[in-house]
């Protein structure tokens, strides 16, 4: 049967292809959510279809990255998938609920007139439950999950306690961040000005939460614990929390300072050391602390087949994704605008 | 009371009132990017702005039923994990990859392509706008193509073995990908949401020309409608003839339950109608005409018919359901047939757009194809019952370890959420319809943008 085994570690291949996909859902649709998240506290109605505006061509195809990261651990990692989905029943319906709500808002609230405020509350308690949920998520992530055989064997609620909330509480911050200064990058005037009060207003909650995860995390676990204090793991891995700091200053400072494309991109600096230094610890488990990446692997042939288009058709996404990106580029302006 | 409740059949509920709901929005959507880009088509070829302004009113109400669309198809993408875990686990390695490439293939193309289409109409060049148009019409094609080979997969199981661990994997993927429902399947789902598209449109049309207005768009609309009621409806039947036979040759149990088939015979009766009683194994009221399944199915009078009795009592599917099903849906398409004779009749005799029950009529006909489509489904997806996989695997194995409580929380939050989703969803689609096409000043997009912000302008407004 046909395989690339032979030339290529296919798995580690899978491995890395899910984790940078669930990587890029977290932070476009990051902004989104952040958007919905912050979507009642705009100062004024026209600012609020402004922010949609800014989002409105993008959210779909942002949110394909959630199904691509889904059917792609599905297709690579089925035993992953098929012990993730049950431990996490309630909250995976809870997220897709918000994400209905949040998504039909986007057509519904331009066509109503009198029940606008009804789809503008969906939009933003949508993005709230999804966002939460997804923070949710990680926080039984870390936790560990109780697996027997080839199945979860937990209770329904083991994913909710005090941790799970508080990472829920962490990913509303780290969304509204990612919103907030996609926002000073894509508007102006009012909406701008109000979008960088909020970033860094939010700016300082990530900070804290980001350092509460990172020290919990070690004190939870000993193989974590093991892996980031043992010398020289410890040189090798410290620049990590440095650079996250280091971002975190460089935000403030462009924040005070007026520029308005840069904090974006800090944001996502900020994102991705956070979504490292995770990795790093969890690696190799795709359950933890139960079933390796490589326990989970799909038979040589499904991964070798998938592959074989993905390496073909992923350049073509990306390159015509960021065709559109570029097509919407600039901020939304003023004119034309109700 | 919870207790008792049974994951299993809360979870095929959860399931089929999911894909039912679902459906919808495929079922319309396919036909009308295709038709949308059928209309810009004829719009760049001739100039005649009645396609642009028919264009521009569809591609709004495309915009919300494609957002229906994809949230409803989130979730879907997630189901089989959460509620069908041991399914998942096991079939992974071959469903897995199929899934994997809709996504890839035509996920990012439509989502991606349809921000042009709906915001896109002054940013960009009108063939760049027409070729956003076409991408995602070609698009739902495609997704279709692989989510359909993944259920006739389920249906009609090739390119396997078992491993000793239970699991299945792959042997060779092009039987797996062509398996031998597959393109019969293809054919007659993608013709059903054609003429689904066409259905619901041609009802429009005949509405604003019934009250009067817009009636240079309505002529065009309904004139478009019938030309596919005439033409398609009719080849409907013949593709669906030959998925029947191809059903018949691969999975006997559900064409048993179709024509509700209880001995195994020569020479069998058609059964139009009647009552199966699946405890006292047999169809109760039935009236026959002798001898016509078996003409249909082996094309002998005498030829042999397979009955229910065949199988054991624990490998037949849920013969009630799968009987009428099927007969709604032949009873649309015949219905659908019968409209396009009709148009073909009035428009001979020039009459096509001023006969007003002809008007009512059509306007009657717009959840024909929606209700087809759903009826079809139902036939296709009950009748492989007990089987998740025809033969492979039943249902009752692959349900996840999840308790009944959790389940039946979600069916019940699916249930309100959708109401409220559908219900404004069609309330919003029903305002686009009575607003009609509007000729005057250029409509931007689904979102209310009067004039788009031009890269010109923005360019000179920095400067």
């Amino acid at each position: 049967m046909f395989s690339l085994e032979s030339f290529l570690d296919v798995q580690l291949v899978w491995f890395a292809l899910i984790v940078t996909a669930l990587f890029l859902y977290v932070l476009l649709d990051g902004f989104d959510l952040g958007v919905g998240i912050l979507f009642p506290f705009a100062p004024s109605d026209e600012c609020r279809d402004r922010m949609m505006n800014s989002i409105a061509p993008f959210w779909d195809g942002n949110e394909t990255w959630l199904v691509l990261s889904g059917g792609g651990l599905f297709a690579a990692f089925p035993l992953a998938y098929a012990i993730l989905m049950p431990a996490l029943y309630m909250p995976v319906i809870l997220m897709l609920l918000g994400l209905i709500f949040r998504g039909v808002a986007f057509e519904f609230r331009f066509k109503a007139v009198k029940s606008r405020f009804i789809w503008d509350y969906a939009f933003h308690f949508g993005s709230i439950v999804a966002a939460f949920m997804q923070g949710v998520f990680l926080g039984a992530f870390v936790r560990g999950i109780h697996v027997e055989g080839r199945s979860f064997a937990g209770q329904p609620f083991d994913w909710l306690n005090a941790y799970s909330f508080m990472t829920g509480v962490a990913l509303l911050f780290g969304y509204a961040l990612l919103g907030s200064t996609w926002l000073m990058m894509k508007t102006d005037g009012i909406t701008g000005d109000w979008a960088r009060k909020c970033a860094s207003y939010v700016l300082g909650y990530v900070g804290v939460f980001m350092a509460i995860v990172s020290i919990s995390m070690p004190v939870m676990n000993e193989g974590v614990r093991e892996l980031w204090f043992t010398l020289p793991n410890f040189y090798y891995l410290v620049p990590v929390p440095i650079v996250t700091a280091a971002l975190i200053i460089l935000i403030w400072r462009d924040l005070h300072r007026g520029c308005e494309n840069r904090p974006f991109f800090f944001s996502i600096g900020v994102f991705l050391m956070g979504y490292l230094g995770l990795g790093i610890s969890l690696w190799p488990w795709l359950v933890p602390f139960a079933v390796t990446f490589r326990q989970a692997a799909a038979a040589a042939s499904s991964q070798s087949f998938l592959l074989v288009g993905t390496l073909v058709i992923l350049p073509v996404i990306l390159t015509y994704v960021g065709y559109c990106y570029y097509i919407f580029r600039g901020k939304v302006s003023h004119e034309g605008y109700y | 009371m919870i207790e008792n409740l049974d994951s299993v059949l809360l979870s095929r509920i959860q399931f089929a009132f999911t894909l039912s709901f679902h459906i919808f929005f495929p079922a319309f959507t396919i036909g009308l990017a295709s038709w949308l880009a059928v209309l810009e088509w004829r719009l760049l070829a001739t100039g005649n702005t009645v396609y642009g302004v028919i264009y521009r009113m569809w591609v709004k109400i495309f915009a919300v039923t494609f957002g229906m669309g994809v949230v409803s198809g989130v979730v879907m993408s997630f189901q089989f994990g959460t509620n069908w875990s041991v399914f998942a686990d096991k079939a992974g390695n071959i469903l897995g990859p199929l899934l994997g490439y809709e996504v890839l293939t035509s996920f990012f193309l439509e989502a991606s392509f349809l921000g042009i289409m709906l915001f896109g109409w002054n940013r960009v060049d009108r063939r760049i706008h027409f070729a956003a148009t076409v991408i995602v019409a070609a698009g739902t094609l495609i997704s279709a193509f692989w989510i359909l080979s993944a259920n006739s997969w389920m249906q009609t199981p090739r390119g396997f073995r078992i491993g000793e661990n239970g699991l299945l994997y792959p042997t060779d993927w092009m039987q797996i990908v062509f398996n031998p429902s597959f393109p019969f399947r293809f054919v007659h789902m993608v013709t059903a949401a054609y003429l689904t598209t066409a259905f619901a449109a041609g009802g429009v049309g005949a509405f604003y020309l019934l009250r009067g207005r817009h009636v240079r768009e309505g002529r065009v609309i309904l004139g478009m409608a019938m030309i596919m009621a005439v033409f398609v409806a009719p080849l409907q039947l013949l593709f669906g003839d030959l998925h029947g036979l191809n059903t018949f040759s691969n999975q006997p149990a559900k064409v048993a339950a179709i024509e509700g088939l209880w001995e195994t015979r020569r020479g069998a009766p058609l059964i139009l109608f009647g009552w199966p009683d699946q405890a006292e194994e047999k169809t109760k009221y039935a009236v026959e005409i002798p001898k016509l399944s078996s003409l249909i199915l082996t094309h002998d009078f005498n030829g042999e018919v397979r009955g229910l009795k065949e199988w054991p009592k624990d490998q037949r599917p849920p013969v009630l359901w799968v009987f009428w099903s099927f007969r709604a849906m032949v009873g649309l398409g015949t219905l659908m047939i019968l409209t396009g004779l009709t148009a073909l009749v009035l428009y001979i005799r020039k009459r096509l757009f001023d006969v007003r029950w002809f008007q009512y009529w059509c306007m009657a006909m717009i959840p024909a194809g929606f209700a087809a489509v759903l009826a079809g489904w139902f036939v296709t997806e009950i009748g492989r019952q007990p089987y998740i996989i025809q033969g492979v695997m039943r249902t009752t194995e692959a349900v996840s370890p999840v308790k009944a409580l959790p389940i039946a929380i979600s069916l019940g939050a699916f249930i309100l959420t959708y109401a409220v989703v559908f219900g404004a969803g069609s309330y919003y689609i029903m305002k686009l319809i009575r607003k009609g096409p509007e000729t005057e000043a250029e409509v931007y997009g689904s979102h209310g943008v009067k004039e788009p912000p031009l890269i010109t302008g923005i360019v000179s407004e920095k400067e």
